[in-house]
């Protein structure tokens, strides 16, 4: 598949606010299992307005991706049966949920209604993350796709980002938050290097069942085209193929096997070690990097089926 | 419930491509669905939409080779994965006679609809800025102003050798049911599950296809 910088900016940016959010609350958690800690309602209010500003970055590049994208409102009606549907729901519900938060901490609202809301906010990101997911997961003969490991990845690797960016958000902050948010954002990275890796080996064995026998009801062992019926490109052959060559398709799984999980994992206890805000940065903004090139390696890895009918000019 | 679809005997089909440009000419003039447009038709890098495609394979080891021409457009699926995956509402399966439409007011151009077709059926149109597939002339077969024995889709009209066969394949008695039935007419990817309306007549008097 042709990767789409809008969709990669979309669902990283998404990704990074959703962690972010559900930082907050681990953080307002621990502040409230510890009478002797006081964050302030202001730590609270502007990390939520980070988490509106990733989810409106998230919004703009998505725009982008349409064709007529001031007919956006129409797609909220069919989520009756579409994940994208759904999503286009999501957004906006998680969206005014962390307007609430922000809000109610900023007018300094009891401990018992931001706790009610942000834990509304957090199902509603769970609820997204798997929105999202879907979105790709429900396609089911796109196999690379067609798996839960799918919504899993979307999940660790965003939460991962958001917890990142939030040790460096404390940092300059509230440090007594740093170890915290930290060792989370570790484990999550961890947790998906490993879904990551688990991922690659189980795409690397996939069996393609579709095959060009299948796409033309030949049953016979040999058969290859000869035309795919026209001289120029078209949207099949610019939509679906990455254009890219295998080394360009290696060095950038590298490229995230190494920026979206090794290094970060580092640079977060060295951060946490020396409690410094510039390297915890540097760990949010290498694992962003990194993540944009999993996205990208995420639509080139596909194999779309129509593929098969254009496999030769003539 | 009418099935309107298309039976493609590939025994007979030559590969002239008279049914992609007769498409192209009926679907731009037509204005359904607006202008297929063509950019660079005579440039270095020509592209433009389609709704129909006529391929070639070499099915066999030489020299006992068979040229197979395989006319692809959109199957008009009885289980369509692009229609529930719109998030509009704009791709959709007709009720009454199951052609698979897109509506251009309602589309915004997501093109979640063509990921989700196994087949490529659909082309986006960079011009419009909506997604465009075959309609199966939805516009000409209901057209009282025209002839009855033309009110056939384009491409079934244009094709010199009759390997095209139009109508009802829920009817066992219509044509298309009968030619189906009787010659081995098979689908396109069935493992996929879409239950292709449009089938395929294989070729005849080969011991390997």
């Amino acid at each position: 598949m042709h990767p789409a910088f809008s969709v990669i900016f979309l669902t990283t940016l998404i990704g990074v606010a959703q962690g972010l959010f559900t930082a907050l609350m681990i953080g307002q958690t621990y502040e409230l299992s510890d009478s002797s800690l006081s964050f302030g309602n202001d730590f609270y209010a502007i990390g939520a307005v980070l988490v509106l500003l990733f989810m409106g970055g998230g919004l703009i590049a998505s725009f982008f991706h349409l064709g007529r994208p001031e007919r956006a409102w129409r797609s909220a009606t069919m989520w009756r049966t579409s994940w994208l549907s759904r999503e286009v729901i999501a957004i906006p519900l998680f969206m005014f949920v962390t307007f609430l938060y922000a809000y109610t901490q900023y007018t300094g609202a009891a401990n018992s209604t931001t706790l009610l809301i942000g834990l509304i906010g957090v199902i509603a990101s769970f609820i997204l993350f798997y929105c999202t997911g879907m979105i790709y997961a429900c396609l089911s003969f796109l196999r690379e796709w067609a798996t839960p490991l799918t919504i899993v990845n979307f999940i660790l690797f965003g939460t991962a980002s958001g917890f990142s960016f939030a040790a460096f958000y404390a940092a300059i902050s509230v440090p007594e938050l740093i170890d915290v948010y930290a060792s989370f954002a570790v484990v999550l990275t961890l947790l998906g290097f490993a879904t990551r890796i688990w991922t690659l080996r189980r795409n690397a064995a996939l069996k393609p069942k579709t095959t060009t026998q299948t796409a033309i009801g030949s049953k016979h062992s040999q058969v290859r085209q000869v035309s795919q019926g026209q001289m120029g490109g078209s949207y099949n052959t610019r939509e679906f193929f990455h254009h890219k060559t295998a080394g360009t398709v290696k060095n950038v799984k590298l490229a995230f096997l190494i920026l979206a999980f090794p290094v970060p994992v580092l640079l977060l206890c060295l951060g946490m070690a020396f409690d410094s805000g510039v390297t915890l940065f540097l760990a949010f903004a290498t694992q962003y990097i990194g993540l944009i090139a999993e996205r990208w390696y995420f639509f080139v890895q596909v194999n779309h089926p129509q593929n098969l009918y254009y496999q030769t000019i003539s | 419930m009418t099935q309107l679809a298309l039976v493609i005997d590939l025994n007979v089909c030559v590969g002239c491509h008279a049914c992609v440009t007769s498409c192209k000419q009926w679907n731009t003039s037509s204005g359904y669905a607006g202008a297929l447009p063509d950019d660079n038709p005579y440039g270095a890098d020509p592209t433009g939409v389609f709704f129909n495609r006529v391929q070639t394979y070499e099915v066999g080891s030489f020299p006992n080779t068979d040229t197979v021409h395989l006319p692809k457009s959109c199957l008009h699926c009885e289980d369509p994965p692009c229609v529930p995956v719109c998030p509009t509402g704009a791709s959709h399966k007709r009720e009454e006679d199951g052609i698979v439409l897109v509506n251009y007011d309602k589309c915004i151009g997501c093109k979640y609809c063509s990921w989700a077709c196994p087949y490529g059926a659909r082309e986006f149109d960079e011009h419009e800025k909506v997604m465009k597939k075959c309609t199966l002339c939805v516009d000409r077969i209901y057209d009282e102003d025209i002839p009855e024995a033309e009110r056939k889709p384009s491409c079934v009209i244009a094709c010199p050798a009759s390997a095209r066969i139009f109508g009802d394949v829920h009817d066992p008695e219509s044509e298309v049911s009968k030619a189906i039935r009787n010659n081995n007419g098979f689908a396109l990817m069935p493992e996929i599950g879409t239950k292709p309306a449009n089938q395929y007549l294989p070729r005849a008097n080969r011991k390997e296809y």
